[in-house]
């Protein structure tokens, strides 16, 4: 049982889950898969149990936000199989009603705080999740600030100068 | 006493006051200024680069203690002066009020660094724009990190003030006004 290569990774994949892979990419030397969200516990569960692949640790997890994109919201995750040392990347975009992903607890315990995360930044809700309150940010905020929508500066900044900074009714956008 | 006085050692002098045999009297206020002013425990509350500048301005070559306040206290129910250095996360903004409050009157603040003062280059969500927006400051101190001499120099301001103030300051309307509109006691 050799070293299975990418091409067959994604050929069992695309067998066993058919149109839930949307596209695949190689970014630099790291195979990408664009999927569909629904599916995206049965993949991970299906890479995790297989014996050849043995995709058994979730390196990271984070949101993606892309506000022009027809489909302006996504997770991405990160597989690494440490028996053949392949890395995997996953995304999975979805649109600003739907930021509902499910939990990948159940496989990973150490998705838990990666999902907190994800709530805490872009704001996105996990399914099964037992505790999915704000891990970084401060609790009473009110906002998920790593969203393109809010802008980076922090509002109660008092001792920059209008005429000097250009801060006066500078949006996101206008800074860059 | 004469061994003091030929040697390169400098000592506090007494405050201006009457002498005569056996007697010296002057100001409570002056006696104890001088006093809180050459004894002053500092509470370090170093969260980034200026700590490290902290740390070099306690060392050998610029020696804090030189002007008393080599005892750091890590109690802040002992400390006088808090000095906060580096950036406050908002996180950090109650931690550090807490210390604050903890701290025995009088206190002082000594704001190091752009980021204490005001956020610095950190202008962004998480980054707490500045102590003074969570509790009354005495001296800042300008720079990104400031040089162990600028410490000192906030320090020695610092030792003016505490030399200077008032015995009744710490009671008076003003004072509780200003407490009052940080929200403290």
């Amino acid at each position: 049982m050799g070293k299975p290569t990418i091409e067959q990774i994604a050929e069992s994949l695309k067998q066993k889950f058919g149109d839930s892979i949307i596209a695949q990419e190689q970014l630099y030397d790291f195979p990408c898969f664009i999927i569909k969200k629904e599916a995206l516990l049965s993949i991970v569960r299906f890479l995790y149990d297989d014996e050849t692949f043995q995709f058994r640790y979730l390196t990271t997890a984070c949101g993606l936000h892309y506000p022009d994109a027809e489909q302006p919201f996504g997770m991405m995750y990160q597989l690494h199989s440490l028996v053949h040392n392949i890395r995997l990347r996953f995304k999975a975009f979805t649109t600003a009603n739907d930021l509902q992903y499910d939990s990948l607890i159940p496989i990973f315990s150490g998705a838990n705080w990666m999902e907190r995360e994800a709530f805490d930044f872009y704001g996105f809700t996990f399914k099964g999740h037992p505790n999915l309150i704000r891990i970084l940010n401060v609790e009473d905020m009110d906002y998920f600030p790593m969203r393109k929508e809010y802008p980076v500066e922090d509002a109660t900044r008092t001792d920059k100068d209008d005429t000097m900074f250009g801060r006066k009714d500078a949006g996101f956008k206008k800074l860059i | 006493m004469s061994e003091i006085k030929n040697s390169d050692i400098k000592v506090v002098g007494a405050p201006a006051g009457y002498e005569g045999p056996g007697f010296f009297a002057t100001q409570l206020d002056k006696v104890v200024g001088m006093a809180r002013k050459n004894s002053l425990w500092p509470l370090p509350f170093a969260t980034s680069c200026c700590g490290i500048e902290f740390m070099s301005t306690m060392s050998s070559t610029y020696d804090l203690g030189r002007f008393g306040a080599e005892r750091l206290s890590f109690s802040p129910r002992q400390a006088d002066l808090l000095m906060v250095m580096g950036t406050i996360a908002k996180k950090m903004g109650p931690v550090l009020r807490h210390v604050y409050e903890q701290m025995a009157e009088p206190r002082w603040v000594l704001s190091m660094g752009a980021c204490a003062s005001s956020g610095g280059i950190f202008d962004s969500y998480p980054v707490l724009q500045g102590i003074d927006k969570i509790m009354p400051v005495d001296v800042y101190i300008p720079g990104c990190p400031p040089r162990p001499e600028q410490v000192l120099d906030g320090i020695l301001r610092i030792q003016e003030l505490v030399q200077n103030e008032s015995l009744r300051r710490r009671s008076s309307p003003e004072y509780k006004a200003l407490l009052a509109s940080y929200g403290i006691e």
